[in-house]
């Protein structure tokens, strides 16, 4: 500190010194602050003001063109919960939901060990399994929406190889282990194997990604030296590789998971919500009943739901991995 | 040795698998594209065309031509605006903190999870009372003020590689915080730009619900028509297909060509949140 006062220069004295480090310290903190603002207030507007302001409007009557926000207390959300659809959406989302998590951590462990064993060509391994992330998912929906008809596409092949008994894929409306639940079969639906291949055609190369730069941060000294200790490959992975993936494993489910949770684009361009609501997800009805049948307050709960789920994985996500960052340095 | 030949034919077998389920939708929609209409049908989806026909490609283009040019007047100002916010965003957080700064930027990295079925409510209402409802250049704002969280974080982490005494020296050469932005900072932030704006110009062109949900015909992005082209002529899927392929072109011209830039972008805008 001591040093840097003398950088002032020998013609000051010590109060201008003084003076000018205050002032300098001063500009130093505000000027940033103000130049932060313009976005810091556009965030505040349009993300934390509109989020209360949905939330307001889900507990009013407003359910046509003209606006009414008297308060309704919570009959949008009560009304939701005896609704056929918006359930169907909610089993559906669940079910897909714990599917793609699973399925991406597995697919994409999977791919890139392959990718990382030190074979010819995992550059082009990698970059076409991520291919699919660069396309949007309404280009994705409406040709998976073709391959997976159930006249046409993937039925072809399996007709020529023999196949008696086609899959019915998205068009299903077969419930597995169903119960039921106000008039809902809950259970999993077998058509949303069918938005799983698809989800998983677009997001696996991501799930990849991560777990491959997971991979590679961890120093092959680690896999030498319990080769030396007599480990067999398995338990070296098992043993050593698994758990160090762990970080990585947790940043996969929590962004897998709240994408999965509010899915939307992929769905609509795909099946829409599907017969019998079959594949229908809350992000969908949203978008129907807000836009296309004018129920503000239906839509504005509906809303408010999903974004109650997405901020249970992301919250605590986002302050653990900042505080680290923070600790960290 | 040898095992580990014999495990190596498994790995590639393996991979080569999983490359046709990945190429698989690719080579449909390119060879459904190029087919003339009678021989798209649900029959023959796998096998090649006969001849190669344009009139798929031509109707489609017909069809989206203007959406396609919506497109592009809303992708490249919104790109290069949100850039350029971004970078100074993050360049102010990772060199220039002060109180509070890391709690605006968490509060700002919220913005990139949240789900925008939530906002879309209270944002058509403000943009029907600025006169910004069903205009491009409302679209284009929204992206731009939406695309803040991610590209400030991409900037923020690429700056933070920075030395430090770098800015020291700047300080003492006499230059301020935007002179130090000017002349150190942003002639090193080519590659941050192209990453940001590579990640941005892909999200933009993609994304639907917002689009669909601020403007209509006449002032529709690429994606909002393509999505009723394939509703409203439901059987031509030669000219459905040629739409998918024109829509999806631009972003996968971009991947080929740059593929290591995105993936650094979708590395960056993921894990260290």
């Amino acid at each position: 500190m001591i040093g840097k006062v003398d950088t002032a220069g020998p013609g000051l004295n010590h109060t201008t010194t003084a003076k000018l480090k205050r002032k300098r310290f001063v500009s130093d903190r505000v000027v940033p602050f103000l130049l932060l603002m313009p976005s810091f207030i556009a965030t505040l507007l349009f993300v934390y003001a509109f989020i209360a302001w949905t939330v307001y409007v889900s507990f009013s009557n407003w359910d046509s063109v003209s606006i009414d926000l008297s308060f309704a207390g919570i009959t949008n959300y009560i009304n939701l919960f005896n609704d056929f659809r918006f359930l169907s959406g909610i089993r559906n989302n669940i079910v897909i939901t714990v599917l793609f998590v699973a399925a991406s951590i597995v697919m994409g462990i999977v791919l890139a060990l392959a990718i990382d064993s030190k074979i010819k060509g995992e550059a082009f391994f990698r970059n076409l399994f991520i291919f699919p992330m660069a396309i949007s998912s309404i280009v994705a929906g409406v040709v998976w929406q073709w391959l997976l008809n159930p006249t046409s596409g993937y039925n072809n092949i399996l007709k020529a190889l023999g196949v008696e008994d086609l899959p019915m894929w998205y068009i299903s409306e077969q419930v597995l282990f169903s119960f039921p639940f106000r008039d809902v079969q809950f259970g999993i639906p077998v058509a949303l194997f069918s938005v799983l291949l698809a989800i998983c055609w677009q997001m696996t190369g991501f799930v990849m990604a991560m777990f491959l730069s997971g991979l590679r941060a961890i120093p092959d000294d680690y896999r030498e030296a319990a080769r030396l200790d007599g480990a067999s490959e398995l338990q070296i992975f098992w043993l050593v590789i698994l758990p160090l993936l762990r970080p990585v494993m947790v940043s996969v489910v929590v962004m897998i998971g709240h994408i999965s949770l509010k899915i939307f684009d992929l769905i609509y361009a795909m099946t829409g919500p599907g017969s019998a609501f079959m594949t229908d997800m809350p992000g969908v009805y949203m978008f129907e009943t807000t836009f296309r049948g004018n129920h503000y307050g239906s839509g504005a709960a509906i809303a408010t739901i999903i974004l109650f789920c997405v901020s249970i994985l992301i919250v605590p996500y986002l302050i653990s991995q900042r505080r680290q960052e923070v600790d960290g340095r | 040795m040898n095992t580990l030949r014999v495990g190596n034919i498994f790995i590639y077998a393996f991979l080569i698998g999983m490359s046709l389920f990945f190429i698989i939708p690719f080579y449909v929609m390119v060879i459904t594209s190029f087919k003339p209409a009678v021989e798209a049908t649900i029959d023959n989806i796998w096998t090649l065309p006969t001849m190669i026909d344009f009139s798929g490609i031509q109707e489609a283009f017909a069809k989206l031509a203007p959406s396609l040019w919506n497109s592009i007047l809303l992708v490249i100002p919104a790109t290069v605006i949100s850039s350029f916010l971004g970078s100074f965003n993050g360049y102010i957080i990772s060199k220039w903190k002060f109180r509070g700064s890391e709690t605006i930027f968490t509060l700002l990295l919220f913005g990139m999870f949240m789900p925008h079925q939530t906002i879309l409510l209270p944002l058509v209402v403000l943009l029907q009372k600025i006169g910004l409802y069903n205009t491009i250049t409302g679209l284009a704002i929204v992206h731009i003020i939406y695309g803040l969280p991610v590209t400030t974080l991409i900037f923020r982490n690429f700056y933070t590689n920075i030395p430090n005494e770098m800015l020291e020296a700047g300080k003492i050469d006499g230059c301020g915080l935007f002179g130090i932005y000017k002349y150190l900072i942003l002639p090193l932030s080519i590659p941050g730009f192209v990453v940001v704006g590579i990640w941005q110009f892909t999200s933009i062109w993609n994304e639907f619900l917002m689009a669909a949900t601020i403007t209509s015909v006449g002032s529709q992005p690429i994606m909002v028509a393509l999505m009723s082209l394939s509703g409203a002529h439901f059987s031509y899927w030669n000219m459905i297909m040629a739409g998918s392929l024109l829509a999806a072109l631009p972003t996968m011209i971009v991947y080929i060509t740059l593929s290591r830039f995105f993936i650094k972008g979708l590395m960056a805008g993921s894990i260290k949140g």
